[in-house]
């Protein structure tokens, strides 16, 4: 059992969890800070929140093309079975990345209002697209990729499906959530009202949402069903849902008492982790439901131990100059005059 | 569309999207490490100049990097998208290497990136410097992964082929790393992208001194000095590209001897070959049509030896011949910029010699025509060493056939179009933002970006981050 070729994927699946965990809550909140320009539209404020982020956003975005290129040398069939299988929205979300990702640039060098308003427009929608696309890769994945030796066998159009257009609503309102308490902690004043106020509603919707998409993927196969009231399983899941009442609670109470910034932020950071969690015992130990294992979609492990020698010392590394990154730009973002 | 196949249009989504990407690294390689260079300058003499320099510079960098970063993410994804039999043969041996690119190069860029570009006033110049420096190694530590996995799949070694799957197993790291064509490309583009942003550089100085001449006035001290340094790169750089190229080809005619015949047009295997500086090469024919041609000199160019013996297509069975009419033009257009850089080094250090650097109109305007010139002679030796390597993936071993994905053509349809579309917007938005930035004349105490993104936004409205606000604890 304790064969190189048994423990290295499962080292590797970890480390790949934790980098998609990172880009999801990093990217997360900044991903919801453009979604939030549908409710904010005030010039200014859209300015303070864009800059919440300016620092940080390519390192956010740099999680996601780390999960690409861990996938492909890590896990070459995963990454040659899920992304054709999500062809398109893969690429709507990388276009939409794209829109996004050069609006953040862009629409300060705009000289007139009406091209500002088009890249703030391509900003916000591009944020809205990619969020929705990603809620719809998670709720195929989850629903399973029909493949045959190792290559996909399934339609074009797989993810068009009620139950993945729901993840992608319920992925989408998680990121804004995400957004809105990053705000509430980065700012002050009458944005941080705003986003106070928005939040109470979105904490609302999440809920709901998670509640939906557990019922719904217990209900899609009976394996999940069954995995769950198995043992060891069930000592591992039957913590989360009374967890997330917790963390829930601790939500709502931060966003009631006024002196706590930081407190909603870091709850919904928690919710995050605990859905994350909850779909990782459901999946295990499939990397491309219902059928690949992360052992079959494993690289040989000459291949995974190459990586996985500088991966333990760079790892590190990365995780603590991003730290200090945020370190350089922390405390809160003001809007200094208004000359209204 | 148009009639065109799955596979046809998957290869030309692919090129549609590194060819747009690639121009975006190459311009952040140089830009980093002429950043580097001024603000060690100014750091070294406080010549004020350099750090005015600096901030025109930076502000350029950040749309760049943003627009490399984000057609970057594309490209981590579309090898499984579109070569997916690709990306599970030879995942074991490239994605290790990307996935290394990323822990070494693209994190330090990004984590260092903000407190380039907004962090001057935040930590201490010795500590921004260290900032600078890093994004700029990151910039070449990336180039280095990319050139080395990129040259794996023209020169392959180290691996072992899995009789079951079909799957390349690495087997040797240090030979799979350091295949034989990788030091090779690795200098080329190296110097390529140094030559790209030198003739940016000089193209807006000599726009510049070209204006305040018009106006009858004395261009700024940045101006002239920005010019000077472009000069300098392209004088300098510009002769050491022509003998890497050279010597690159001739490792390419080592082992891609293919390759050589279809960007030379040449049919039959000979000694004391011509070369052809013209002619239109025809695949069905076999021959090349229209030549003009210098005799002796194929030989010589290729083997240093006039009666060195050149290969020819004919050699090659039809199936594995790489399509030469377009090889043929790439790399001519390629090696033709290069001479012109060349020329236009030399004739600057002779008017530098003169004196009359910054007040020859002529050379002004040569180098603001030449400014996309790194350019067009990166994307065409780009063409020429990618698509010589058809019709494999791997070269020799894996075909480009054999390494599609199962997507249907409808699917690659829709996302081509999709392409096209978004990435004009972007490459519209981001010329007109670029080409506005470098309208404006460096001049005494240009703003950075952390001063001139928020007076930018609403013109009335000034938005900065607190130094020593709330923190944590609240």
């Amino acid at each position: 059992m304790l064969e190189s070729a048994y423990w290295l994927p499962v080292v590797w699946a970890v480390l790949a969890a934790t980098a998609i965990f990172l880009y999801v809550i990093l990217d997360g909140f900044d991903l919801g800070i453009g979604v939030l320009f549908l409710k904010e539209r005030d010039h200014d404020h859209r300015n303070v929140m864009v800059n919440t982020v300016a620092p940080v956003w390519d390192g956010n975005e740099t999680w996601m093309i780390f999960g690409g290129a861990t996938l492909y040398g890590v896990f070459p069939v995963a990454y040659g079975t899920i992304l054709p299988a999500l062809y398109l929205p893969i690429l709507f979300m990388l276009l939409a990345l794209i829109m996004r990702g050069v609006a953040f640039e862009f629409r300060f060098k705009m000289k007139s209002s009406a091209s500002q308003m088009l890249w703030d427009g391509a900003f916000c929608g591009g944020s809205i697209v990619a969020s929705f696309m990603q809620g719809i890769i998670l709720g195929t994945l989850v629903q399973g990729i029909p493949t045959k030796n190792h290559v996909f066998v399934g339609s074009s159009l797989d993810w068009f499906t009620p139950f993945a257009l729901f993840c992608g609503l319920a992925v989408t309102i998680g990121y804004t959530l995400l957004g809105a308490t990053w705000l509430i902690w980065r700012c002050e004043g009458e944005l941080q009202q705003t986003m106070r106020r928005a939040s109470y509603s979105l904490g609302v919707l999440m809920l709901l949402c998670i509640v939906a998409v557990s019922v719904w993927t217990l209900n899609l196969h009976t394996t999940y069903m069954d995995r769950w009231l198995m043992w060891p399983q069930i000592a591992l899941i039957a913590p989360v849902p009374v967890a997330t009442v917790v963390v829930a609670t601790a939500l709502f109470l931060g966003l009631r008492h006024k002196p706590s910034q930081l407190l909603p932020f870091v709850a919904t950071l928690l919710l995050f982790f605990l859905c994350f969690t909850g779909l990782g015992i459901n999946v295990w130990p499939n990397i491309v439901p219902p059928s690949i294992s992360i052992w079959e979609a494993s690289s040989p492990p000459q291949s995974q131990a190459f990586l996985l020698v500088g991966a333990m010392f760079l790892l590190p590394i990365i995780l603590a100059y991003t730290i200090y990154s945020y370190y350089v730009f922390r405390g809160k973002v003001t809007t200094e005059h208004h000359y209204h | 569309m148009f009639g065109l196949s799955a596979l046809f249009l998957a290869r030309f989504q692919f090129a549609f999207t590194v060819g747009f990407h690639i121009v975006f690294p190459a311009f952040s390689i140089g830009l980093a490490a002429y950043l580097a260079v001024l603000e060690g300058l100014w750091l070294k003499t406080g010549r004020s100049a350099y750090l005015d320099l600096f901030k025109y510079w930076l502000k350029i960098f950040a749309i760049v990097f943003a627009m490399g970063v984000v057609s970057g993410l594309v490209m981590s994804y579309e090898f499984g998208t579109n070569w997916s039999q690709f990306s599970q043969k030879a995942g074991p041996v490239l994605g290790p290497m990307l996935a290394y690119e990323v822990m070494t190069a693209f994190f330090l860029e990004a984590g260092f990136l903000g407190v380039m570009m907004f962090g001057l006033n935040r930590v201490g110049k010795g500590l921004h410097f260290g900032s600078t420096c890093m994004v700029s190694i990151g910039t070449l530590i990336s180039m280095t992964w990319i050139l080395s996995s990129n040259s794996w799949m023209q020169t392959p070694q180290g691996y072992i082929i899995d009789q079951a799957t079909g799957r390349f197993l690495p087997k040797d790291w240090l030979q799979i790393v350091f295949n034989p064509s990788f030091p090779y490309r690795l200098v080329h583009m190296g110097l390529a992208a140094f030559l790209c942003v030198a003739f940016i550089v000089g193209g807006v100085g000599g726009w510049h001194l070209l204006k305040a001449r018009r106006e009858g006035r004395q261009p700024s001290e940045q101006v002239r000095l920005m010019f000077s340094m472009a000069m300098w790169m392209a004088a300098i750089a510009s002769p050491i590209q022509v003998l890497a190229g050279d010597t690159q080809g001739l490792n390419t005619l080592e082992y891609q001897p293919a390759k050589i015949a279809a960007m030379e047009g040449d049919w039959e295997s000979e000694g004391r070959a011509p070369e052809i500086l013209f002619g239109i090469p025809d695949m069905e024919t076999e021959t090349t049509k229209y030549r003009v041609e210098l005799p002796l000199v194929g030989s010589l160019i290729l083997t240093h030896s006039l009666d060195g013996k050149v290969p020819g297509l004919k050699d090659y069975p039809k199936d594995i011949r790489p399509y030469s009419p377009l090889l043929f033009f790439s790399f001519r257009i390629m090696v033709a910029l290069g001479m012109l850089m060349v020329l236009v080094g030399l004739w600057s250090l002779w008017l530098r010699w003169k004196g009359r650097l910054y007040n020859t109109a002529l050379l002004h305007r040569v180098a603001l025509l030449m400014s996309p010139a790194g350019f067009i002679a990166l994307l065409c030796g780009w063409v020429t060493t990618e698509v010589g390597r058809q019709p494999f993936t791997v070269y020799g071993l894996l075909r480009t056939d054999e390494s599609a994905s199962p997507i249907s053509l409808g699917s690659i349809e829709t996302s081509m179009i999709a392409f096209v579309i978004v990435y004009f917007i972007v490459f519209a938005g981001g010329m007109g933002i670029l080409l506005n930035a470098f309208r404006h004349e460096p001049h005494n105490n240009e703003e950075g970006p952390d001063e001139h993104q928020p007076h930018m936004s609403a013109g009335t409205t000034q938005v900065s981050h607190h130094p020593h606000g709330h923190g944590l604890a609240e």
